[in-house]
């Protein structure tokens, strides 16, 4: 069989910039150059060794090809991809040969600033959905309502999914809500927002940037860090996002063709997989995921994430530094945060008592069945 | 209830306009397949179920049932008065839309509720199907 193009291409600096509820005083293209060096510094590279970028901003609408210019035009490929897809489209341009190192930055500051309405990435526009209120979080919900019809999921089990992943949050020192440690009955709690979310099964609003750096497998031994392997990715799509209903019988499996792709790739299954970084806007969503990528079956989510399978030191680690429901969800940075999450974990970045000992292969998703898409990508401390 | 003023109201475009017109008219239209006899909608330029192009407006009974829901506590933006129900109606012909669940307590609202479309105009142009459960 042949190799696989992803497997001649590697992860070799990943790097959050501060992350806060409001960085005040900050510009937003300062948050983004921010990324960028600390992309690079953690990679051991620098600006000349550059050949490649997808770098871009939420509110100044930096486009990759005005960040090309900040480079004096050195760099030949410019990538237009969010999150997980632009990592695959990076991967793909080392793998071919266009480029070989491409560092890929993403950065929000000062979006949100009608706090009277829910944020504004969360409110869509189209003629058949704004009208009756709908926003993220209530077409998640109508997603995780079906489900709990279906298979008597409890929001018991939608809380401890919450309250892990911020409890892991709660100790990562980087954490918009560091310290902020919650029960599952401080979950329930919390006021609704679009039943069954409360507000605690909801991710956090906030500002912040992330950066990664990807070069050549060949190139990433000789650099002096811990390079992580990309073993396989695949984006999955299903239509726009927030214009038609989130009908679960038709986007329920999201991302299960995704992640098969992406696990036939290089020959792993769910068995093999070390540390779950998915993607959790909302609770649900994350034991959504663990069935459709076949972590359990279908219906068994709610059970299998209770007694502490899903924390750091259970079968399945779960957002590991507390994601976007507590380390911080930035614009659509927080998609490129999964990645460099994932990459962080892997490496050892991480406070030890947030390190899943001896983690090898980390999965990550972007997306979710309320959004009908979801970008799945398996990473590995050894080459596949 | 959110049939507030001042709410997002829907901009018609060339595809959905038969749509809008059916509400300002007080028929729920939506488009089904004369070859394959998928129903579609939101509406499309093709046949979502044989990407053929025998696509064509129907006039829905109106009724269904609710096949999912959210009480929603956090609104929107301001204007729309809180809590309101969001549905995913399952319409009799077998296709889905979001609407808002009106004249029900939102402690009342059952996955699989009988309910029928109720049109309320918000402007000249624009009328909403809003959807109530049937009374028995």
């Amino acid at each position: 069989m042949p190799r696989h193009p992803f497997h001649d291409v590697a992860l070799v600096g990943a790097y959050h910039t501060r992350q806060a509820k409001v960085l005040a005083g900050v510009r937003e293209l300062d948050v983004v150059l921010d990324a960028i060096r600390g992309a690079l510094a953690a990679a051991n590279l620098t600006p000349a060794d550059v050949d490649g970028l997808n770098v871009r901003s939420s509110v100044w609408r930096l486009n990759p090809r005005e960040a090309a210019a900040w480079l004096g035009g050195r760099p030949i490929w410019t990538g237009v991809s969010l999150g997980i897809e632009g990592v695959i489209e990076a991967a793909l341009a080392i793998a071919s040969g266009q480029c070989e190192t491409v560092v890929i930055a993403d950065a929000q500051a000062g979006e949100y600033t009608d706090r009277d309405s829910t944020s504004p990435w969360t409110r869509p526009t189209n003629e058949f959905v704004a009208c009756w209120g709908l926003y993220t979080a209530a077409e998640f919900a109508l997603i995780a309502r079906r489900h709990m019809h279906l298979y008597g999921t409890k929001p018991e089990a939608l809380a401890e999914v919450a309250a892990t992943i911020r409890n892991h949050g709660a100790r990562h020192p980087d954490a918009v809500f560091h310290g902020r440690h919650v029960t599952p009955q401080d979950v329930l709690a919390s006021r609704m927002v679009a039943d069954p979310y409360h507000l605690l099964d909801c991710a956090i609003n906030s500002e912040g940037g992330a950066g990664l750096v990807l070069t050549t497998a060949r190139r990433a031994a000789d650099l002096g860090v811990t390079p992580i392997y990309l073993l396989g990715g695949a984006i999955e799509r299903q239509g726009m996002a927030y214009v038609t209903a989130p009908v679960w019988d038709r986007y329920g499996a999201s991302g299960r063709r995704a992640a098969q792709r992406a696990f036939a790739q290089c020959g792993l299954g769910p068995a093999d997989v070390d540390v779950c970084e998915l993607y959790d806007p909302f609770s649900f969503e994350l034991i959504r995921q663990l069935e459709t990528f076949g972590f359990c079956k279908e219906g068994e989510g709610g059970d299998f994430v209770m007694n502490g399978r899903i924390a750091i030191d259970g079968e399945c680690p779960l957002v590991t530094n507390g994601g976007l429901l507590s380390f911080s969800h930035p614009g659509t940075a927080q998609l490129l945060q999964k990645v460099t999450s994932s990459v962080l974990q892997l490496q050892g970045a991480y406070p030890a008592e947030l390190t899943v000992p001896g983690a090898t292969v980390a999965i990550t998703s972007n997306g979710g069945a309320g959004a009908l898409f979801c970008d799945v990508m398996l990473l590995g401390r050894e080459p596949a | 209830m959110s049939a507030g003023a001042g709410i997002p109201l829907p901009r018609p475009s060339e595809l959905s306009q038969p749509h809008w017109d059916g509400c300002r008219d007080g028929v729920l239209r939506f488009q089904r397949c004369r070859d394959c006899g998928t129903a579609v909608f939101i509406p499309q330029p093709v046949c979502t179920g044989c990407f053929g192009d025998g696509l064509e407006w129907m006039a829905s009974s109106g009724r269904g049932i609710v096949y999912s829901y959210t009480v929603v506590h956090r609104p929107q933006r301001p204007v729309f008065a809180v809590p309101y129900t969001v549905v995913i109606a399952l319409l009799e012909e077998g296709w889905y839309m979001l609407s808002n669940l009106v004249e029900c307590d939102p402690a009342d609202v059952a996955i699989g509720m009988p309910i029928e479309v109720v049109f309320r105009k918000m402007s000249e142009e624009i009328t909403l199907p809003y959807f109530r459960p049937v009374r028995g």
